[in-house]
């Protein structure tokens, strides 16, 4: 018999020009809370699907009571006793909560029809070892997000599930729900369940978990008892130390104030957030996801209505309540969904470089083919768009080049304020490096630009100040140069801790 | 640009060759079918259609739908039809009257998708159509109404000059006139790019919600003007008519021209195509005496295949770009 419940060995998985995971391992014993810990990126997702059977691992075994296992799909991993309650829940909202935790595994009676009495009775009892006293009749749907994350708890718990993944279970919780959560977790260990806790919340990881896992850039790095870790060297860990130099930042001369937010909320999503940004400066976003980044650039463009907050540009109070007010008053945004939000995949590369300006195309009614025409040359090969014709779909295009349709459609504006949400996502280092040049010659040109992104040394790398949010506030700046301005610092701050520690 | 217009051609040949096809058939079946009588009569009988195919298609491109057009054109009809019981024969206020209608039932239409955000059109301009039937009915007494005592409203659908019928002109001008603003305009571009992604076109800054309104109220306008076409071809109104097919033969149409409910596809060409394609069927169908019943039959089997002709050309294209792609 092996000491572990679960064991994952020597672990790889490749994605079309990413190695996701590389020589992961991951081992879980009978009885304990393992916390899973590692940045945006790190591999989390990757090695939860590995373990589930949705990704199937180029190398590498699993283990399961010492036994081992191949998991062609979902169902394989459930029948070896391994459940996942993931941060999206798949609760259908409007069954009830019998028939969400039955689901595929219903109770017939006489003549293959359901029993419904018999499964009422069975989820009543397992809410119930979960601490939930609920109707398992009513529509999961009417429930709160604590309860609609038991019923998950209580789909492993039916089908005996020996470890429990659990996805940033907290990070759409409140206080008290979390407690009850917490209480449900040690009351599933003690029952000899392993479960593996992903969280962003360290403090969490100390209260709850007995070992910690950290993984970083698809590697294993380390595990040890609780006690053997404390905030720094977690986030050591996490980070680990290698700064590539792939940034050709330049420093461009910071000039007046040309944006400023006040104490912009939108509630629930975030909250007093207050920031200014300069002409000829790169303005760094960072944090983990769900932090809040993203919504304040949509509350400021526009895209999301604001609760209560003023919004100044060059000095003067706006009330943005649309993208297009947003775009007269001079403000672009780069979403970070550049199929799902920048661009029309269906329309031609030269649709979508005068999406956001057709006005500025057109003389008097008509659009001025003309001028369009030779813009969109003048885009092609001043951003290096790699198309056959001004008249390919954008559809067909690789994601770096799509990503610089996306920066000529804002490029063929007047605006002054460029908001980039993950500005190189899911793009190949060739193309990384054009968009940093790219934002390199808009400072220049004393354009403000605003940057998003996850991954921290592009953030280093390129910003000339670094906002730093957590649960949808402001956690901390730093400026170049300053003793802050480092990953480790940043990371203390995205993660509950004070920045100039 | 030459590319451009070649593909534009490239992409209508399928349908413009089923319909020399079908004009060939037709007329190898009965020598009538080519007379200069009968072709006029297609244009005559294409006109309604046309009209509320090409309402139709603004909303298509946006992946919309109004299935109200033809409730609409009927309601259209019987308020005018009312009028003129009521003894109101002044051409131009009954055109006004069916024009006003028509359009103030697209902006309802529109309003209720994007300021009540109501979710996909089908739903609410189903509703509509309902209510439309029954308020053409309500405004008849349910009876047929003669136009006899109104004949200057009656020229736009049944004057003919040197034998052309003047309301095909009147559709012809109206397609110049939209295809131009599809195709060169802001707006046009604007309602492409909504059917194809919404939230990528708002958050360019476009007000897709007074896009795709302009799209409803431009369809319930056409589907005014359409009415007006069908009491100069019949001669009456009749509340009884908002629930024939008429809904369904604009989509027709405009599938068989290339839109797509997925939206961000489509042409006035294309739309202008399918309605003569329908036209035709209908009128050859009648000169052979062919049963209803059967003309039904055919009329879905060629929607069917048009839009398996589409899917499979989408498919074909696909996999050319894939294969040069390659080869690169």
């Amino acid at each position: 018999m092996s000491e572990y419940v679960v064991e994952l060995r020597g672990c790889t998985k490749t994605f079309p020009g990413v190695k996701a995971l590389d020589n992961m391992q991951l081992a879980v014993k009978p009885g304990e809370i393992l916390g899973l810990i590692g940045e945006n990126g790190a591999g989390k997702s990757t090695l939860i699907k590995i373990l589930t059977g949705v990704y199937h691992a180029d190398k590498g075994e699993i283990y399961v009571n010492g036994e081992k296992k191949s998991f062609k799909n979902p169902n394989d991993s459930a029948a070896a006793g391994i459940a996942c309650v993931y941060q999206e829940l798949n609760i259908e909202k409007l069954l009830s909560v019998t028939d969400n935790i039955f689901i595929n595994k219903w109770i017939k009676g006489a003549g293959k029809l359901l029993n419904y009495r018999e499964m009422h009775k069975k989820a009543k009892e397992i809410m119930a070892s979960l601490g939930q006293e609920v109707d398992p009749s009513k529509p999961a749907g009417n429930f709160g997000m604590g309860v609609q994350q038991m019923i998950e708890i209580a789909k492993a718990v039916l089908i005996d599930a020996k470890m429990i993944i659990m996805d940033e279970p907290t990070s759409s919780l409140g206080e008290k729900e979390v407690e009850q959560l917490m209480q449900t977790c040690r009351a599933l260990r003690d029952r000899g369940v392993g479960i593996v806790f992903v969280s962003h919340k360290l403090e969490e990881l100390f209260e709850l978990c007995d070992r910690v896992t950290v993984i970083r850039d698809g590697k294993y790095i380390d595990t040890r008892d609780i006690k053997d870790w404390d905030n720094d060297s977690l986030i050591a860990a996490m980070v680990g130390r290698t700064l590539d130099n792939m940034y050709p930042k330049v420093i461009a001369e910071r000039g007046e104030c040309v944006l400023k937010a006040e104490n912009v909320t939108e509630e629930g999503v975030i909250k007093d957030v207050s920031f200014e940004a300069y002409a000829g400066e790169v303005l760094g976003f960072a944090g983990l996801v769900g932090a809040g980044r993203t919504e304040t650039m949509r509350a400021i463009f526009g895209a999301d209505p604001i609760d209560s907050g003023k919004v100044y540009i060059h000095g003067k109070e706006v009330h943005i309540k649309s993208p297009a007010q947003a775009i007269k008053n001079g403000i672009a945004f780069l979403t970070e969904d550049r199929k799902g939000q920048g661009l029309v995949l269906a329309q031609s590369v030269r649709n979508n470089l005068i999406l956001s300006n057709m006005k500025g195309f057109s003389s008097g009614m008509f659009l001025d083919n003309k001028k369009i025409e030779s813009r969109a040359n003048e885009n092609i090969s001043a951003l290096k768009i790699k198309t056959p014709n001004a008249d390919e779909r954008v559809g067909q295009l690789s994601g770096g080049n799509q990503q610089k349709v996306v920066i000529g459609k804002w490029i063929n504006t007047d605006c002054d304020i460029f908001i980039f949400d993950e500005p190189t996502r899911g793009i190949d280092v060739g193309a990384k490096i054009e968009v940093y040049n790219i934002i390199n010659s808009l400072v220049k040109e004393g354009k403000c630009v605003i940057m998003v992104s996850s991954e921290l040394p592009e953030i280093l790398g390129m910003s000339d100040r670094v906002i730093v949010m957590r649960d949808g506030r402001i956690a901390g700046t730093t400026v170049r140069g300053s003793k802050s301005f480092n990953q480790e610092s940043i990371m203390r701050a995205a993660w509950g801790g004070n920045i100039d520690e | 640009m030459s590319k451009v217009k070649n593909s534009g051609i490239g992409a209508y040949i399928g349908t413009i060759g089923a319909l020399v096809i079908l004009c060939v058939l037709w007329t190898v079946l009965n020598s009538n079918f080519i007379s200069p009588s009968n072709i006029m009569s297609v244009f005559k009988q294409t006109s309604f259609n046309a009209l509320l195919s090409i309402g139709m298609l603004f909303c298509l491109i946006t992946a919309g739908i109004d299935l109200s057009v033809g409730a609409n054109a009927t309601f259209c009809a019987c308020l005018m039809g009312m009028l003129v019981k009521g003894g109101t024969t002044n051409p131009v206020i009954l055109a006004i009257v069916a024009l006003v209608a028509g359009t103030a039932i697209g902006l309802i239409n529109g309003l209720l998708l994007t300021r009540l955000h109501l979710p996909h059109p089908f739903v609410s301009t189903l509703g509509m159509k309902n209510f439309l039937w029954g308020l053409a009915l309500i405004v008849t007494g349910s009876q047929m109404i003669s136009f006899t005592d109104a004949p200057g409203i009656m020229w736009l659908g049944n004057a003919t000059v040197g034998g052309f019928p003047v309301s095909f002109i009147f559709v012809l001008v109206i397609c110049v006139v939209l295809h131009i603003l599809l195709t060169r305009t802001a707006l046009g571009r604007s309602i492409y790019c909504a059917g194809g992604n919404m939230e990528a076109t708002r958050l360019s800054g476009i007000n897709s919600a007074n896009v795709l309104t302009f799209c409803y109220v431009l369809s319930g306008l056409l589907a005014g003007l359409a009415g007006i076409v069908s009491v100069g071809r019949s001669g009456t109104c009749n509340g009884a008519n908002a629930i024939q097919t008429y809904d369904t033969d604009a989509i027709a149409a405009c599938v068989i021209g290339g839109a797509s409910f997925m939206g961000g596809k489509g042409t006035i060409v294309g739309a202008m195509l399918g309605a003569l394609i329908i036209a035709v069927l209908r009128n050859g169908f009648a000169l052979l005496a062919v049963n209803s019943a059967v003309q039904n039959c055919v009329l879905g089997l060629v929607i069917i295949g048009a839009v398996l002709l589409d899917v499979m050309r989408e498919n074909m294209q696909a996999k050319a770009r894939r294969k040069q792609a390659a080869a690169q």
